[in-house]
């Protein structure tokens, strides 16, 4: 019996002979290694840089291009960015009686300028009028003449109506004694030249009171870096402004339904039973309300008075309208983890019921929450800017995107740039904001990560 | 199936009463009345129109008199239109918007599905790139862009040819369909092709595919019978509220496009303040989507047998 007496020297720990191998990386926080996955994502941190630098464009653009949105430049309407800006100094006009006939055909007696233009022609015999066409177009075999002017029977006609620098076409056409217009008609081309007069000069402040200066001098007309719109107010600047407005209703409203959802959600999915049954019904009725015909409904109901934006009943009607998704994202969640080891364990430990939400619960849904908010945005910003496009929207003169667009879209054919630079900040923001989401979710959301 | 049908239906009735009441109380909550236009009129006729359109009634009995009228599915008499009924007005307009989203959804439906399955078998190469490229535009440039580039295009292709091989707006031959509905359902079709990829790629490498392919069967039938089919189930799902986002973004698109539709309808409505029409179309498309969802989660629950098991 005397093998198995254990002796103390058999338990003596062993001489250590070489390094244990120990764990080097430092642990990880969920936010620490979630923000490493992002970084690695290209594509995220590229949207992440364009969302900083969207915010910086509304916050500091307007200090840094101090233009009135709402001051008008009666001068430069409707002008894409980089169009010419010199003007030339002319005399006051004056009523003009016709040239003297030159037997040249349809030809302008002067240099066409935006002041006036003015043609003369040659007598049709058998004419006993002519009218008189504009268009900014080519003349094709279909006799598009364009808008009809005037209709005379003298050989020379002043047009003075709304002249813009630019080409026009100019048509007449005889009228014979049936009063038909007769086949034979004779087009002029020409370029108009910006001119000013002395008093407008004045009225703009390009000629200081008591200054003078002779005919033919040329100014350059104040800069619109992205051009004016129909009313010819500075583009750039109604593009910052805009953006506030969209991005306002684009990062307030999801924070806000997000933030009630969040608090209904949990309320339902921690208290379960009836209550949770009830307010889940309830959201569900929410949900099956159409969405943008509520939107337009509620629109009507907060009447915006005048003077008012219309900014803040939009981002209510947001709000009521649109929680419920959250709230029953986050339900889910909070019934997942109430049924997770580590709750039991806490609540074991006497943590009481307001301790697990906050300090458990809450903190283990933010990652999927983060994600909510950032897909809400981009769909906000949609909301916003569809509704201003069917005039719902924000009440102008407040200048959004989507109400730039609506104004932009009439004369999409003529000057496309009033409808493309706000287009191009939708798209490009809601873009950014979607691949952000995107990159987000699969740092964030271990369960739906590589499902793409 | 019958139990869970009967269910759903219960549940749809009860929220279509929901819409019509808080379509109901929500009109009710404008400020002034839709007898206080413009018009100055004396008292006699501004109560004998009161009591034509019932509203010197208590607001409940309104309310009663507003169910029960729904109930019989009629949706009263337009303010801003003499003696024209809205369901006169959903009648005409209704078809036209109909009509419309239906070949958007066939639009939406089938490229979404085709694009989504070729994504998926060429992944991460060319083709991938490029859909994918074209489906994160589809998804961030708005519909009323879309809907002007569209319109753009039309008049250019014209102008280009010298032909008018498509008309620029109105509505009438199928030619006034193709490019609105086209419209109407690219940015669905974006939103399917992502969800097709995804749980198709959650497919090819599933092993029922292996099988398949490991008992010899053609790269073909192994695509259409075991792939597509089994892809195709989530697209499914969101086919119901895709067709209420193609319902209300045929707002835009009836817009631009000139069609008589009931979207450009409502909008219309909602600009004149005509209240009957406002709470009828809404009613009316609430109870719509509601039925759309309802179908579809039973086709669902046809397809797709673990459904029913809940």
């Amino acid at each position: 019996m005397a093998e198995s007496t254990a002796q103390a020297n058999q338990f003596a720990p062993l001489e250590t002979t070489e390094a244990v191998q120990t764990i080097s990386r430092p642990s990880l926080s969920y936010w620490q290694d979630a923000w490493i996955r992002l970084k690695a994502n290209g594509r995220a941190i590229f949207s992440l840089y364009l969302v900083i630098g969207l915010v910086g464009f509304t916050l500091a653009g307007p200090v840094i291009w101090n233009v009135d949105p709402a001051a008008q430049d009666v001068d430069q309407i409707s002008l894409p960015p980089g169009a010419a800006r010199v003007v030339t100094l002319v005399p006051e006009s004056s009523s003009w009686a016709g040239g003297s006939a030159t037997g040249s055909g349809l030809h302008f007696a002067e240099p066409p300028t935006t002041q006036h233009v003015r043609l003369a022609w040659d007598a049709v015999p058998a004419a006993a009028e002519y009218r008189v066409y504009r268009t900014t177009y080519s003349i094709g075999p279909e006799r598009a003449l364009g808008l009809p002017l005037f209709e005379t029977t003298e050989t020379y006609f002043e047009d003075l109506l709304d002249l813009r620098p630019r080409n026009y076409f100019y048509s007449v056409v005889p009228i014979d004694t049936t009063g038909q217009e007769m086949d034979t008609f004779e087009t002029i081309e020409g370029t108009l030249e910006r001119v000013i007069t002395e008093s407008e000069a004045r009225d703009r402040g390009l000629l200081l009171p008591g200054e003078t200066a002779p005919m033919g001098t040329t100014y350059t007309l104040k800069w619109h870096p992205l051009g004016t719109d129909y009313l010819g107010r500075d583009m750039l600047a109604r593009l910052m402004h805009g953006a506030r407005v969209s991005l306002f209703i684009g990062f307030l409203a999801p924070i806000l339904y997000v933030l009630f959802g969040v608090v209904y959600g949990s309320t339902a999915g921690f208290i379960g039973g009836a209550t949770d049954q009830v307010l889940m019904r309830f959201a569900d009725f929410v949900v099956a309300l159409p969405f943008l015909l509520f939107m337009i409904l509620f629109k009507v109901v907060f009447a915006v008075g005048p003077g008012e934006s219309g900014i803040m009943p939009m981002l209510l009607a947001m709000v009521l309208l649109l929680w419920p998704a959250t709230a029953r994202l986050v339900r889910g969640q909070i019934l997942q983890i109430r049924e997770e080891g580590y709750i039991s364990a806490s609540r074991l430990l006497g943590a009481g019921t307001g301790y697990l939400v906050l300090r458990h619960m809450i903190p283990n849904t933010m990652g999927v929450i983060l994600v909510t908010i950032t897909f809400a945005v981009p769909s906000a910003i949609f909301t916003e800017a569809f509704l201003s496009f069917i005039g719902m929207g924000v009440a102008p003169p407040t200048p959004s995107w989507g109400s730039m667009c609506n104004e932009g879209i009439k004369t999409m054919l003529t000057t496309p740039h009033e409808l493309i630079f706000p287009a191009l900040f939708i798209s490009i923001t809601v873009l950014a904001f979607n691949l952000l989401g995107d990159g987000l979710r699969d740092a964030l959301d271990a369960r739906m990560r590589n499902r793409e | 199936m019958g139990r869970y049908a009967g269910k759903r239906i219960v549940q749809g009735i009860i929220t279509v009463w929901f819409i019509a009441t808080a379509t109901f109380f929500a009109m009710h909550a404008v400020p002034g009345d839709p007898l206080s236009g413009e018009k100055a009129m004396t008292e006699q006729i501004q109560s004998n129109l009161k009591a034509k359109y019932g509203l010197d009634q208590p607001l409940m009995t309104q309310y009663a008199i507003y169910l029960a009228n729904i109930a019989r599915g009629d949706f009263g008499i337009s303010f801003t239109q003499e003696n024209r009924s809205v369901n006169d007005i959903i009648k005409e307009h209704f078809p036209v918007s109909a009509t419309l989203g239906i070949l958007a959804i066939f639009f939406a439906g089938l490229g979404g599905v085709l694009w989504g399955a070729l994504t998926a078998l060429y992944r991460n190469r060319l083709p991938d790139t490029i859909i994918m490229f074209l489906v994160i535009l589809g998804i961030s440039v708005p519909s009323f862009v879309i809907a002007a580039l569209g319109q753009l295009s039309i008049v250019n292709l014209n102008d280009l040819t010298g032909i008018s091989w498509l008309p620029i707006g109105g509505w009438g031959t199928v030619w006034h369909m193709i490019v609105p509905s086209l419209v109407l359902g690219l940015s669905t079709m974006a939103y399917l092709t992502r969800l097709m990829r995804s749980s198709m790629l959650e497919i090819v490498s599933a092993d029922f595919v292996r099988t398949a392919r490991s008992k010899g069967l053609p790269p073909t039938q192994i695509f259409t019978r075991h792939q597509l089919r089994n892809a195709i189930l989530p697209v499914i799902t969101v086919l119901g509220p895709s067709i209420a986002a193609i319902t209300t973004g045929g707002f835009v698109v009836e817009i631009i496009f000139a069609i008589p539709g009931l979207g450009r309808y409502f909008v219309q409505a909602v600009q004149q303040l005509d209240y009957t029409v406002i709470m009828g179309t809404t009613v009316f498309y609430g109870g719509f989507l509601v039925i759309m969802v309802i179908l579809v989660d039973l086709i669902y629950g046809l397809i797709d047998p673990r459904v029913r098991l809940e």
